[in-house]
């Protein structure tokens, strides 16, 4: 399938979601579904360093605050529109990527992991002591109660949510053209050896850095519209760890290696946290969240793509398919020509 | 800006004195990361795990929690040593150390944060013990009792284990280890055992660096977190697996938060560690010790 083809089916399911949202549901479930939504993108574009080049970042949770503080920064001094500040954060935040990257990707893979780290606490000391867009007492972002987008009047959470699943549609989209084209055969050939890749000629420091922009952009995408949506950004909200651990449990639990994995893990870890925040309570879903992850990297490595996908394999063999006798066969014969040729 | 000389005298020594117990803090990650190759970056979590079992028995038997520490060392070493077991099962037999393991560990950093807010809360938790609130004068140079027996406290543990690696048989395979694990096995050694007691170790002194931090400061679930820059910031900038290195490593950036702290303000302080890694890093990631 083209990935215009599947941009168009993408953009249709956000459009069909929307609809039956408004028409059944309430503000809940658009407050609720920002939040998976956001997930999606947050875990698709971890999965583009993660699972595609095999490098792993802990600090989403940085560049998903630089875009929401890009935001506030902008939209106090400019007061820009969203889709405008989306933009800017992709900028910042895939600079930041770029950067971080080019500093430590070229030494063992640890090190970026723990430089990722890093990047989060210096980032939030930074904005901790930087006034202007709040300190450590946070910023208020008053947003409007609706808005119109082509004489349609929306709720502004409506618009959030639209914006939020367009960007999710967006970056499942782009995620999976990267997996089917050159670059994401680039990325493989890192992520199985890199040593090897390195010797074949495949640029591996120019793919990597490609991968931490993307990824990077993409988390400070979701980032820019996050003020607007939490009304009330602060500093160790906008940094805290669940971020981090949900954008590498989500890819994780689904499957690491194609777009499915990160949006299957973010539509189920999402949906039960938004379950268990609302029955529980917020600190035992983080747990869940915990321990799930861990389970899942010990007991299936490959997530659950990994675990279905020999079952759909299985049904399929029901269907009449080139029998594996013929397979056999054929490889029979094959052999005997060849020893004839020997001979 | 005028600098006041027994300010400054007095933030080298507090910042030397903050090295120290950095020293003991980071030991674990210089063996387990920079010896045997493993990134545990739930070591801090172990640590927090430390003292909060330093501040649970303080406050109900009134042990010196110093003491708490030495006694849960069994208990923390053989928490290393099934840590590392499944560790070896799960990634590294299969070779998926580096996307999987990692995850793995910052799972269990989690798992360990999370759990500790959920029974005590994010309130700062403290311990008593005869010496926390009393302090030595020399002269104009003050130092608080509560730093300062943390800092001897490390500094014993750091030469015990140097002693450990460089003079003795077991100490020796560990470095053996670190330098050919093929070699090591030709010989007939088995480098999981050896691993095994290596990273058991360094989770043991978890129990140590635990029960310090605690009387340095009140604890709360989340300041791993902090520990977590600081740690590897060492590890790196002293030079991987050197434990001399980390010594000097520590002391340093104890000395540079300390400065930062007295100079600007406490809140830039935890970005110091990070900002001195990063730098590391791109400057000389071998480290000044380093192999």
């Amino acid at each position: 399938m083209r990935s215009s083809v599947f941009l168009a089916i993408s953009v249709g399911t956000v459009a069909v979601l929307f609809g039956l949202v408004r028409l059944f549901g309430n503000d809940y479930y658009f407050f609720a579904g920002y939040t998976v939504l956001q997930f999606i993108v947050l875990g698709t574009a971890w999965n583009i360093l993660g699972g595609y080049c095999g490098y792993v970042n802990f600090g989403t949770a940085a560049f998903f605050a630089l875009g929401a503080y890009t935001s506030v920064f902008f939209h106090k001094t400019f007061q820009l529109p969203i889709p405008v500040l989306l933009v800017i954060a992709a900028a910042v935040s895939g600079l930041v990527g770029l950067g971080t990257g080019y500093l430590t990707l070229r030494l063992r893979g640890a090190f970026f992991a723990i430089a990722t780290l890093a990047l989060a606490v210096v980032l939030q000391t930074m904005v901790v002591n930087w006034n202007y867009v709040g300190g450590s007492r946070g910023a208020y972002m008053i947003r409007p109660n609706d808005i119109d987008i082509l004489g349609v009047q929306l709720g502004y959470i409506e618009y959030l949510f639209l914006l939020m699943a367009l960007l999710a549609a967006g970056a499942v989209t782009a995620a999976r053209a990267i997996e089917r084209s050159k670059l994401g055969y680039g990325f493989a050939t890192i992520r199985d050896d890199e040593l090897a890749a390195e010797a074949s000629g495949v640029p591996t420091l120019k793919l990597k850095l490609i991968a931490t922009t993307l990824s990077g952009a993409l988390m400070g995408m979701a980032g820019a519209p996050f003020p607007y949506y939490i009304g009330y950004l602060e500093p160790a909200s906008a940094f805290g760890l669940p971020y981090a651990v949900n954008s590498i449990a989500m890819p994780m639990i689904g499957g690491t290696t194609s777009w499915v994995g990160p949006l299957v893990g973010a539509i189920l870890l999402g949906t039960l946290q938004q379950v268990a925040t609302v029955t529980i309570s917020s600190a035992v879903n983080l747990l869940l969240v915990g321990v799930l992850l861990v389970a899942f990297v010990i007991i299936a490595p490959n997530g659950i793509v990994g675990l279905v996908q020999p079952l759909l394999r299985r049904m399929g063999t029901k269907w009449p398919r080139p029998s594996s006798k013929s397979k056999a066969s054929a490889n029979a014969s094959a052999d005997s020509s060849r020893s004839t040729e020997s001979t | 800006m005028y600098v006041s000389a027994d300010l400054l005298i007095n933030a080298l020594a507090a910042g030397l004195l903050l090295g120290g117990f950095y020293a003991a803090v980071t030991v674990g990650v210089s063996i387990s990361f920079g010896i045997l190759d493993i990134v545990n970056i739930a070591h801090p979590g172990f640590i927090i795990l430390g003292s909060y079992i330093a501040y649970i028995v303080n406050t109900h038997f009134g042990l010196d929690p110093i003491l708490v520490g030495i006694l849960v060392l069994p208990a923390f070493y053989a928490l290393g040593a099934v840590i590392y077991q499944v560790y070896y099962v799960s990634f590294e037999k299969r070779g998926q150390e580096a996307l999987r393991g990692l995850a793995f560990f910052f799972g269990i950093l989690f798992i360990t944060e999370v759990m500790l807010i959920l029974v005590f809360g994010v309130d700062y938790r403290y311990v008593n013990a005869f010496y926390v609130d009393t302090s030595l004068n020399l002269g104009f140079i003050q130092l608080p009792m509560r730093m300062v027996v943390p800092c001897l406290v490390s500094l014993l543990m750091l030469i015990l284990l140097q002693i450990f690696l460089t003079h003795t048989f077991l100490g020796r395979a560990i470095m053996a280890v670190a330098q050919d694990q093929l070699a090591l096995q030709l010989m007939a050694a088995n480098p999981v055992k050896i691993k095994r007691i290596a990273f058991a170790l360094s989770i043991a002194t978890c129990a140590i660096a635990g029960a310090c931090l605690i009387v340095i400061q009140p604890v709360e679930p989340s300041i791993g977190r902090e520990y977590i820059g600081r740690v590897f910031a060492i590890c790196v900038l002293g030079g991987l697996g050197s434990l001399p290195g980390t010594l000097i490593g520590a002391m340093l950036l104890g000395i540079v938060e300390s400065l930062t702290a007295t100079f600007y303000g406490p809140s830039w302080a935890p970005a110091v560690g990070f900002g001195l890694l990063l730098l590391t890093l791109a400057v000389r990631p071998a480290g000044l010790l380093g192999r």
